[in-house]
C-alpha cells in the first residue's frame, strides 16, 4: 500500500438516472504515468471530477497518499496535492502568467482577508523558476494569456501544476486543441515530469501519444473500467477493441 | 531598431511592442476633447475653454471651470467606482441610481434639525421620537447600512439564485425606488444638521470622489480581492476551479458597490440640503457609461478605476463644454450617447488590432 499514490474502490457517480461512472477500481503507484482512454461519454472526465472533488461522488471510496480521503471540494483536493489541468484550461484570459499560476492561492505580504496585499515579486520569481523547471518557453510573463498561442496557454496550465509541490498531476486531454509543434512541447513537459518521478493521470484520445508517454492504459466504457493494460502487453488494436466494446470484461494485469 | 528583452526559456520579445495601457487612449481622448472645445471657443467665441482670460484673476487656468468639470461628475463618479468593480467581475449593477434615492431619503431623515428659525422643523420625520440633531455619524452609518443591505441582496441573488445580474439589479432598481417614495410618502426631507451639510459642501464631493478612487484603484491592483475581480470576470469557471470562492466574492463586490452608492447618496443629499424620492434617476446608466468610456469591458475582466475616473472627466468636459459654447442641454445628451457608442466601438477596434499583432 505504501507505494500507491491513489486508489479508488467502487467509485460511482449518477447524474439523476444516468450512470456516468460505476464501480471504478483504480490504482496509481509512485512515479507511474497512467493513461485513461475511452469514447466520449465513457466516464473518463467524470472519474477525474470525482477524484478532484469538482463533483461529489454518489458512492465509493478514495485513498490518496496512504489515507482515505473525502475532499469537500477542488480546493481541498488541491491542498492535499492533486493538481489538475482541465480540458477547458481553467486560465483567466485577462490575467498575466504569474497571476494565472497563483490563481486562487495568491502569495500575500499581509493578510487582510480579501484585501490581503499580494506579494507580486515573489510570485513572478516563482513563476520564472517553475517555467524553467518544466522547460516552458514564454516570451513575456506580463502579457495576458489572451495574447498567447494555444500551446503557450496549455504550457502555462501545466506549469501551474508543477509550480506547487504536487503529489499527483491529472491532465484532461491536454493536447486536444493543439498543433503538431505545440503538442510536442506539451509532451516534452510530460516527459520532464516523468523524469522527475511525478505521477500522472493522462486522459487522451491520441493512441500514439499514449503509447509514447505512459506506463499503463486504463480503458473506460459506458461508465465502467473495462481494461487495465500494461503498455508492453498490449497494442493499439487491442486498446481500440476495448474502447469500442469488441473486447469486453475487465482485463486484469498479470500479477 | 527593435529593442529586445529576454523572456523565459530563451525566447525574447520586443519591449517596444508592449502596448499602451488602455487608460492612455482614454486620456488621449480626453485631451483631444478639451482641445476641440478650446479651439472652437477661440475661433467662434473669442474665449478660452481651459485658460483664464480675465485680467482681474491671477491664474493660468480657468479654475472655476476646472472645478465645475470635476465637481459635477463627482457624485456619479463615486457610484461609478463601485459599478466598475461589478463590471470587471463580469456583472452589471442597474440598481445604484435607485439605491441613491432610497438611501438619501432614509439617511436624511436621521440628519434633520429639531428647529428651523425657532419653530419646530416641519419636515422632521422623527421629531416625536426625538431623533433630531443627531451626530453626523448616525446618518452616515444609516446610509452605509442601506447600501450594504441593497448590495447584500443584489449579491446574494446573483451568487445563489443564478439570476443574471441584469435582472437581479433591475428588480432592486424598481424596489429601491419604491422604498424611496414610500419612506416619506413622497414628501421631500429637508433641513439637515450643519455637520451633515458639511459633507457635500464646496469641493468636498471632489475630495471624497478622488480619495475613494485612489483607494479602490490600489485595492484592485494590489490585493487578492482585486485579482479575483479580474479572474472571475475573465473566466468564471477557471476561477471556481482554481478554488476562488466565486459566490462570496460576488456578494462582496455588490456590497462594495452598494456602499459606494450610499456614500454618493450622502454627498448628494448633503450638497442639495434635501432628499427627494426622485434623486439619482439615471445615475446607474451614467455610471456604467463612465466606466465603459473609461475602457472597462462589459464582458468583464478588463478595466480600471483610473480609466473610469478619466471617463467621468470626459463626461464633465462634455457638459461644461456645451455650457461654454452656450449650446442647449438637449445636445449634451445626444452627444453623450454618441460618445458612449464611439468609446465601445473604438475599444473593440483596438482589441482586434492588438489580437492581430500578438
Amino acid at each position: 500500500m505504501s507505494d500507491i499514490v491513489l486508489k479508488t474502490e467502487n467509485l460511482t457517480k449518477y447524474y439523476g438516472g444516468v450512470h456516468a461512472l460505476e464501480g471504478a477500481n483504480f490504482e496509481l503507484r509512485k512515479g507511474e504515468h497512467v493513461a485513461i482512454m475511452g469514447d466520449n461519454g465513457a466516464g473518463k472526465s467524470t472519474f477525474v471530477r470525482q477524484i478532484t472533488a469538482v463533483e461529489q461522488r454518489t458512492s465509493g471510496k478514495v485513498w490518496f497518499d496512504g489515507k482515505e480521503v473525502n475532499f469537500a471540494g477542488p480546493i481541498a483536493a488541491r491542498e492535499a496535492g492533486i493538481e489538475t489541468v482541465f480540458q477547458n484550461l481553467a486560465l483567466a484570459d485577462d490575467l498575466d502568467v504569474p497571476s494565472n499560476l497563483f490563481l486562487g492561492r495568491e502569495k500575500v505580504l499581509f493578510n487582510l482577508g480579501p484585501f490581503s496585499i499580494l506579494d507580486r515579486k515573489f510570485m513572478r520569481k516563482a513563476t520564472e523558476a517553475a517555467l524553467i523547471r518544466t522547460a516552458v518557453k514564454i516570451p513575456n510573463l506580463s502579457n495576458t494569456i489572451r495574447h498567447m498561442s494555444g500551446g503557450q496557454r496549455q504550457c502555462v496550465a501545466i506549469a501551474r501544476t508543477a509550480t506547487f509541490a504536487s503529489k499527483l498531476i491529472i491532465m484532461d486531454e491536454p493536447t486536444a486543441a493543439l498543433g503538431v509543434q505545440e503538442t510536442m512541447q506539451v509532451e516534452n513537459i510530460i516527459r520532464t515530469l516523468k523524469a522527475n518521478g511525478e505521477p500522472l493521470i493522462l486522459i487522451s484520445h491520441n493512441m500514439r501519444q499514449v503509447f509514447d508517454l505512459v506506463d499503463r492504459i486504463v480503458v473506460f466504457r459506458r461508465g465502467r473500467i473495462v481494461a487495465n493494460l500494461r503498455k508492453q502487453d498490449t497494442d493499439g488494436n487491442d486498446v481500440v477493441s476495448y474502447i469500442t466494446g469488441a473486447k469486453t470484461g475487465e482485463a486484469e494485469l498479470a500479477a | 531598431m527593435a529593442q529586445t528583452t529576454h523572456g523565459v526559456g530563451g525566447l525574447s520579445y520586443d519591449a517596444k511592442k508592449r502596448t499602451w495601457p488602455a487608460e492612455f487612449n482614454v486620456f488621449l481622448a480626453l485631451i483631444i476633447l478639451v482641445g476641440a472645445f478650446e479651439l472652437i471657443g477661440r475661433v467662434f467665441l473669442g474665449d478660452s475653454f481651459l485658460f483664464n482670460t480675465r485680467a482681474n484673476v491671477d491664474t493660468i487656468f480657468n479654475e472655476a471651470r476646472l472645478q465645475i468639470i470635476i465637481l459635477q461628475v463627482s457624485i456619479v463618479g463615486i457610484i461609478a467606482i463601485g459599478v466598475t468593480q461589478v463590471i470587471i467581475s463580469g456583472g452589471i449593477d442597474l440598481s445604484s441610481g435607485s439605491v441613491v434615492g432610497a438611501t438619501a431619503m432614509i439617511a436624511m431623515s436621521f440628519a434633520q434639525v429639531a428647529t428651523v428659525n425657532g419653530n419646530p422643523n416641519p419636515k422632521a420625520m422623527f421629531i416625536e421620537q426625538g431623533w433630531t440633531d443627531l451626530p453626523v455619524i448616525v446618518p452616515v452609518l444609516v446610509a452605509i447600512g442601506c447600501g450594504l443591505l441593497a448590495g447584500l441582496i443584489n449579491g446574494t441573488l446573483v451568487a445563489y439564485t443564478r439570476i443574471p445580474p441584469f435582472i437581479a439589479t433591475l428588480g432592486m432598481m424598481v424596489t429601491a425606488r419604491g422604498v424611496a417614495k414610500w419612506w416619506s410618502k413622497g414628501q421631500p426631507i429637508s433641513f439637515p444638521t450643519e455637520s451633515f451639510a458639511a459633507i457635500g459642501k464646496g469641493l468636498m464631493p471632489v475630495i471624497i470622489f478622488i480619495s475613494l478612487a485612489i483607494l479602490f484603484q490600489l485595492i484592485l491592483s494590489y490585493t487578492r480581492y482585486g485579482k479575483h475581480c479580474y479572474a472571475i470576470g475573465s473566466n468564471e469557471d477557471a476561477a471556481r476551479m482554481s478554488g476562488i470562492n466565486v459566490q462570496n466574492h460576488k456578494i462582496l463586490v455588490f456590497v462594495i458597490a452598494g456602499i459606494l452608492a450610499s456614500l454618493a447618496a450622502v454627498v448628494l443629499s448633503s450638497k442639495n440640503l434635501t432628499a427627494q424620492a426622485g434623486m439619482g434617476v439615471m445615475y446607474e446608466l451614467d455610471a456604467i457609461a463612465m466606466a465603459v468610456i473609461g475602457g472597462v469591458s462589459l464582458s468583464g475582466g478588463r478595466g480600471s478605476i483610473i480609466g473610469t475616473v478619466i471617463g467621468a472627466l470626459i463626461f464633465g468636459v462634455i457638459i461644461s463644454g456645451f455650457t461654454f459654447l452656450r449650446l442647449d442641454a438637449y445636445y449634451q445628451e445626444m452627444v453623450k450617447g454618441v460618445i458612449i457608442i464611439g468609446a465601445v466601438v473604438l475599444d473593440q477596434w483596438r482589441q482586434r488590432l492588438r489580437a492581430m499583432r500578438a
